[in-house]
Order: structure tokens, then sequence, then C-alpha cells
């Protein structure tokens, strides 16, 4: 099947010359490393306690990542300039026509349409020459969206280059967007939040570490630099999450964090070391994804090092079956969770995927295939996190759930090569996600506690705000029309091209994947609705009197479930609307996904109406279904009866034992937890601290004493040979020589003047003489 | 013109000056034996001047000449400053120049 992308129609990849902004990106991570350094000498004594510092540096890296991102619009569509290829080097203008014949209509549009920019005649143009356009619909396509690439080489090593700099292109311009955003309402929204901690410098310093990390990771050149960042976001991770680690269980969770992502990150390195050598020695993306796709890497390294690298997935973005460190990570702050658990860095992991694309589409051959590795994690994911989701009382735990589900839909759309789809679901959840998780905060700050069951309910009356941004960001979590959720979860599961939805243009017909898709959007808006029963409907069931949050906790909620309701807008499916708001569809797409040399050529697929009804019944199904079992069971129950209820006392799981189990199975979050720390930690532990004992006491130990006494036999003799003999003898002598030359030049000094001019005429006789003699 | 009488005179009076130099305890006598030492040098200029046929060498001994006048007054004004400080002009009881 021809594609619309085909990888031949691009021949450049990169730039060097660009927009002064475009060019000078590196600046927005620069931003909030300064304020991490200001924040940790000098927050203590500053008014704020360095908050002040930290909000201003994320809000200049906002402003600037808004100018970036009006930047490449532009740059998108009317770069002109040279471009480059890592394959090829300088690309010239005539190349493809002087000696490509074949691909001459592909790259010769190009061309052509550059010179019309796209108006009226320049479409007429494209479908003449190319079907695949007409297909897509979208004459100025023909643009090549060329990245930005800035930087240097680190360090030279055997010819081997490390280059650090910034790679720009759509997705790391929206990741820009999402994170200095996010990361805005989130600084604003911890003033109040952690307001008299007694730690509060250090999270903002910590705050600004983070963001400066992340937007290190979303620009980088190369899998090296990528590399560092990932582990900084890791290491900020870590910190926060462990923020009160006066608690077991914090530092508990923060050490579970790091080390369950040390598992990935062997995955990550090694799929790197696997990519370097199989290229040849690169680290570059734009050079390792263009050799990819040129054939140049062979097929089983690619296929290894896609499954090192999603091992790093796995760990990083939460995927089942290292995903039990993401709900222990709802230990830390709130906001943090807001911004690092469910937002930004988790979606690091898919970030990856999309940037090394070309490795994953051709290692686990994407194209044409029913099933893969990746699509499969992401689907067990999606519906194994949104089961789990069902039996947790903690509201936090819900979200983190729901979380790892959302990040199971992104996988998934990956692996059935519906990358757009990913990339758009990522940027729409982080706002859904990230209001929800600050929605829970807010409840939170009013009831002092996450227990759903035993400290909240009904409380829609005493916080309205948090209650609508929360119903808001939920309704677009569950992906109702028109929010956001809606469109981005919609082009996933056409992209599975399953049943031959999309009109068969997908890349593979993925069955299996668009049910467990349909089945997670079911279940996504069942536990949403659980979770907004137990804590905003019913009767209060917490103590004290709990009242609305304060402005800048509010306005961060208002901000973000705008956004969860208004920004799948900015991606509507092509013919979705017409006439004069046509060029407004599938903007995202448009200005997003790369079009040059380094991306595959992957299939759009094209939207379905009946999949878009049969997905919103489906999505409604499950909501409907909680409601009809909390709104009426349980609250009728409730108010016959005037006890406090969250579950009807006689339902399923306490009459049906098959129910029942499966409640216990889900309870135990899949026995993970067992399995890894009872099973995989505790029989490896054993053997392990045996052996551990024996080495130390007989080979350590008995090294160690050995490597002493002969040290101190070896001192013994350096004194007495080298320290006293040689060295004392030297300095003792050299005084000695002095005092006793001194004492012998003394006698002459007697100051009688003819005794002085005896010696001057003795020596002016010797010099004569030795004149007289030598010369 | 035969040089080595003029310089065997001019040794013969440079060494006589520097035996008078190291021997005699009077500062004025110590002056008398340096003029010699200086004479002695002006006939070899002298000497060497007449037997290269230029008038370099007698350049020089004039300098000389000059130079000498000149060290004999500090000299003798030193001696002079010796005797009224310590009633003596005696070389040999003198030691201020020790470090």
């Amino acid at each position: 099947m021809f594609s619309i992308l085909a990888t031949e129609a691009f021949e450049g990849s990169f730039t060097t010359e660009a927009n002064v902004i475009l060019e000078n990106v590196w600046l927005i991570p620069l931003l909030p490393a300064i304020s991490f350094f200001v924040i940790l000498f000098f927050g203590k004594r500053m008014p704020k306690g360095g908050a002040e510092v930290g909000i201003a540096a994320i809000g200049l890296a906002f402003v600037l990542a808004i100018l970036a991102n009006v930047a490449w619009i532009d740059h998108r569509d009317n770069f002109d300039g040279p471009t480059q290829s890592a394959l090829t080097g300088l690309i010239e203008d005539d190349h493809a026509e002087d000696d490509h014949g074949e691909d001459e209509n592909a790259l010769g549009t190009t061309l052509t349409v550059t010179d019309t920019t796209a108006g009226a005649d320049g479409v007429d143009e494209v479908v003449d020459v190319d079907l695949a356009f007409t297909e897509a619909g979208e004459g100025e396509e023909a643009h090549a969206a060329i990245a930005v690439l800035k930087g240097t080489d680190w360090l030279t090593n055997g010819g081997i280059a490390f280059s650090v700099g910034t790679l720009l292109d759509g997705p790391s311009v929206m990741m820009l967007f999402v994170v200095t955003m996010i990361s805005l309402l989130v600084h604003i929204y911890s003033t109040d939040y952690v307001a008299g901690d007694r730690r509060y410098t250090h999270y903002f310093a910590f705050l600004s570490l983070f963001s400066a990390s992340m937007l290190i990771f979303v620009l980088s050149r190369s899998t090296l630099q990528a590399l560092v960042a990932w582990e900084l976001v890791g290491v900020c991770s870590f910190a926060l999450i462990g923020h009160w680690w006066e608690e077991k269980p914090n530092s508990d969770a923060a050490l579970k964090a790091f080390l369950t992502n040390r598992v990935g990150d062997v995955g990550l390195l090694i799929g790197i070391i696997i990519l370097f050598f199989a290229s040849g020695g690169h680290f570059d993306y734009i050079t390792i994804n263009e050799m990819a796709l040129a054939g140049e890497i062979n097929q089983t390294a690619l296929t290894w090092a896609a499954i090192s690298l999603t091992a790093a997935v796995m760990s990083k973005s939460g995927q089942f079956v290292l995903h039990t460190w993401l709900p222990d990570a709802m230990a830390g702050p709130t906001p943090v969770s807001a911004l690092i658990h469910a937002a930004t860095l988790v979606t690091a992991g898919v970030f990856l995927i999309g940037r090394l694309y070309p490795v994953f589409f051709i290692g686990y051959n994407i194209e044409g295939s029913s099933i893969n590795g990746l699509s499969l994690i992401g689907a067990i994911t999606v519906v194994g996190a949104g089961l789990v989701a069902f039996v947790q009382d903690d509201i936090k735990k819900v979200l983190a759930y729901s979380t790892v589900s959302q990040l199971g839909y992104m996988v998934m759309a990956l692996g059935v090569g519906a990358w757009t789809a990913a990339m758009f679901h990522l940027f729409t959840h982080a706002f859904f996600k990230a209001g929800l998780f600050l929605g829970s905060g807010s409840v939170a700050h009013a009831v002092h506690s996450f227990n759903m069951k035993t400290d909240m309910g009904g409380l829609r009356k005493f916080m309205p705000t948090t209650h609508k941004t929360f119903i808001i960001c939920s309704v677009a979590l569950a992906g109702v029309f028109p929010t956001a959720g809606f469109w981005s979860k919609d082009e996933i599961l056409v992209g599975t091209g399953g049943f031959g939805v999309g009109s068969g243009s997908a890349n593979g017909s993925y069955d299996l994947m668009l049910v467990m898709g349909l089945v997670g959007a079911a279940l996504t808006g069942a536990y949403m609705t659980r979770a907004i029963y137990l804590t905003f409907y019913g009767e209060f069931r917490g103590h004290g009197e709990p009242h609305e949050s304060g402005k800048r906790i509010t306005v961060p909620l208002i901000i973000l479930s705008v956004f969860a309701a208004g920004a799948g807008l900015i991606n509507l499916p092509p013919g979705f609307i017409t006439g004069s708001l046509e060029p407004w569809q599938e903007r995202f797409f448009h200005f997003v996904e790369p079009a040059a040399a380094y991306f595959p050529a992957i299939s759009h697929s094209v939207p379905s109406y009946w999949l878009a009804v049969v997905a919103s019944a489906v999505g409604l199904a499950g909501p409907a279904v909680a409601y009809w079992y909390y709104f009426i069971k349980v609250d009728g129950l409730a108010k016959q009866t005037g006890e406090k209820l969250t579950e009807l006392p006689n339902g399923l799981v306490a009459n049906n034992k098959f129910a029942a189990a499966g409640h216990a199975l889900l309870k135990n979050k899949y026995y993970l937890d067992h399995l890894y720390n009872d099973v995989i930690v505790a029989s490896v532990k054993g053997p392990i601290a045996r052996g551990a004992i024996w080495f130390n006491k007989v080979v350590l130990d008995g090294f160690v004493d050995n490597a002493g006494k002969g040290s101190v036999r070896t001192g013994k003799f350096i004194y007495d040979s080298i320290d006293q003999g040689l060295i004392e003898g030297t300095v003792n002598g050299s005084g000695k020589l002095s005092s006793q030359s001194g004492q012998g030049l003394r006698r002459m000094q007697t100051g009688k003047v003819q005794q002085y001019a005896a010696l001057l005429f003795a020596a002016a006789t010797v010099l004569a003489g030795i004149f007289i003699v030598f010369i | 013109m035969i040089l080595n009488q003029f310089l065997l005179l001019a040794a013969v009076l440079f060494s006589l000056g520097v035996y008078g130099v190291l021997t005699r305890r009077n500062g004025v006598l110590v002056l008398m034996s340096v003029e010699l030492i200086l004479n002695a040098v002006n006939i070899n200029l002298v000497a060497f001047g007449a037997f290269q046929d230029n008038v370099q060498g007698d350049v020089f001994a004039v300098f000389v000449i000059a130079v000498a006048a000149a060290e004999v007054g500090v000299g003798l004004a030193m001696v002079l400053l010796m005797y009224r400080n310590r009633k003596s002009i005696d070389f040999s009881e003198v030691d201020m120049m020790r470090g």
C-alpha cells in the first residue's frame, strides 16, 4: 500500500539556520536550571522562600515556549532555506529532479508548491502529481517539516563525537508548551498547597530542577543527552516523592520509584548501546532514525533495541508490569503528582518512543502486523489499570491508576502506528489529568485526607469550584463529546484500524487493540463516576467543616478545565468541518508530526463516524452502570436508612465467590507487589545475602587484612630506608654543609681593607694564569 | 721600537705598587702605591699606542690620569676623616668594613 507520507518524499531532515527563537531554545531549560541554583543557595533568605524565583523563571520559560510555538508554526509552513540530511548532507534544491527520476513527483511537488506557498493553484498541482496527497486532502502538506538542529560537540573520543544541543521539531515544541504551562500552574498552586512546609524552599528548588531536566529531555538531540535528562527527572521524582521523608511509607515509595526505574534504565542503556553499535557509532536521533529508515541498520538489531527501550518505557511510563511504583508515588505532595506523575515525567517514555519511532516502527514491524509487543503492553495496561482503579479508596490512587491506564492508551497508539494520536492524547491528557490531580489536592486540602470512603462525600456543597472543574476534567478523561479526551481517544481507536475502521488505510489491522481500547473507555468513565460520587455526592463522612480553597488553587483548576474542555478542537478530524473553517482541521497533526526524512512512512486512518458513535456509546455505558449503582442504588439506600454508605452492604462481592475472588485480585493489585517483594526479592535475597557474607568474610576480609599488613610492612621499610636514610640525610646534610661553609667563609670577612685587596690581587693573578695557559 | 722594555718597566712598577698596597700601613702610602699601579698601566697604554701608531692609547692614558686624580682626591678625603675620628691613619687598625 502506498503511504501518505512516504519516506522517499522527503530527503531533508533538519536545518541549522532558522528563526532566532528556534535557534536559541536552549534558553528555555536554562531559566529553571538557574532558578534551581538560586533557590538552593539564596532561597531561604528571600521573603517568599525562593518561590518567587521559581515562578519568575518558569513564567519566563512559558513565555519563551509560546514564542517558540509561534515561531515553529511559521517555520513549519514557510521555511525555505537550505536543508540537510544526516546521510546525504546538504541538499540542493534541484537535487531531486536531477537524479531521482522515480521520486520526482514527491519531492518535485514539494518544490513546486514551495513557490506558490500552498495557494489554491498549489493544491491543484498536487492532485495532479501525487495521489497520496489528495488522499490526505492536504495540499499544503507538501512542505517538509524541517527540524531545527543546534548544538556543539561536547567531547570527541576516538573519532566519535558526543554532541549536545537542541533538536526542535513538532513534538518537542509541543512538549515545551505542555511542560512549561503545567509547571507554571503547579508552581502557583504550590505556593498555597505547601505553604508553611518546613522544606518549602527545597520543594521549589526541586520543582525548578525538574522543569529544567524535563525541558532538556524534550529538546535533546542525541540519545546520550536524553539519558542524562532521563536520569535527572528520575532524581527529581525521587526527591519529591520523598518530600515528607520523615514518614516511612513516603521514603519507601520514593525508593520504590527509584529502584523500579533502575530496572527500566538498564533497558534504556542497553538500547542506546545497541543503536550506537548498530548504526556504526552514532548517538544523534536524526542519524539513527534516518539510518533505520534507509535500511542501514540491521532489522534484528532494531528489534532488540526496540525491546530494550520498551523496558525503559515500561518503567518510566508506568506500563504493566513495571507500573507498580507509580501509584505508590502518590505519597508525594499532590502538585508534584499532577506535574510529574501525571502530566509530564511519566510521558517521557511515550516521548522517547515518539523520538526514536523508526526504531520501533521497523523493529516491531508495526506496519502490516496485527499484534506486536508495544501495542500488547499498552492494551493490557489500559484494561488492567482501569480495573484496579475501581477498588481504590484513596482518590489519588484512583487517579494514579487512571494515569497508568491512559499512558497505556498512548503506548498502544504508538504500537499500532497512530503516532499523532498518541502525541495528541499525551497533550490533552496532560491538561485534564493535571486538573484532576490538582482538584484532588484541593479536596484533600479541605478535608486533610485522601480517603474517599472515610473522609469525603457531599463536598459539592462546600467546594463548588473544585467540584465543577473536577467534573469537567472527568468528562474529558472519559472521552465524552466534545471535550478534549473524545478527540484524542477516538483518534487512537481509529488508528488501531481494527475490523477495517478508518477505511483500511491504517498500518495494520489491530482488532484486539480496538476492543481493549473500547473496554478501557468504558472503565474510565465508570471509575471516574465512582470517584465523583464518593467525593462530591452523598453525605459528608469526614470531620470538621470543609471549605473551598483559595484563589491560587482554584484559578489553575479553572484554566486546566478550560483546556480539558477545548484542547481537542486543535485536531479536528478531516471532514468534520467544511467550508472556510476547513483549514482549522488537523492543526495538531500538521504542526506536530514530523514530515521529514527522519520519520517513518506511517499511514493515517480516515476518521470513522460509526466508530465514534460506538465508542461514545460504550464510553457512556460504563458511567451509566456506575451511575445506576452509586447515584441510584447506594444513594437511595443511604437516604432510606440514613446511613453513610459507600457501597451496597450485600452486593455482588459479598454474595458471589467468583466476584469476591476478582475483587481480592484487584484489591491486591494482581499480587504484583507480592510477586516482586516476596517471590523475586526474597528468593534472590537469601542466597545473595549468604553469598555476600561468605564473600565478605573470606575474600574481602582476607584481602583487606593482607593489604593492611602489607602496607604496614611497606610503610616501615619506607620509613627506615627512604625517609630516615635518604630524605633525613639529605635535609640534615645540606643544613650542615651550609652551616660549615658559612663558618669557613666567616673567617675571610675580617673587614681589613688590605686583606681584601690581597684576595683581589690573588684572584686576578689566578685569572691571569688561566688566561695565559688556556688562551 | 722595542715594546718589551716598556712592558717590563710597567710590570715592575705594578708589582711595586701591589706590594706597597698590601704591606704599607700608612693610608697615604697606600694611596701612593695605588698611583704606582695606575701609572704602570699608563705606561702600558702609551707604549701600546706608540707601538700600533695611533692615539687611542694616549687618550686612555689621559683618562686614567684624570680618574686617578679624582680617586686620590676621594681617597685623601677619607684618610683625613679617618684621622679626625681616630687620630690615626693606620689601615691595619681599621676593620669597619666587616659585614
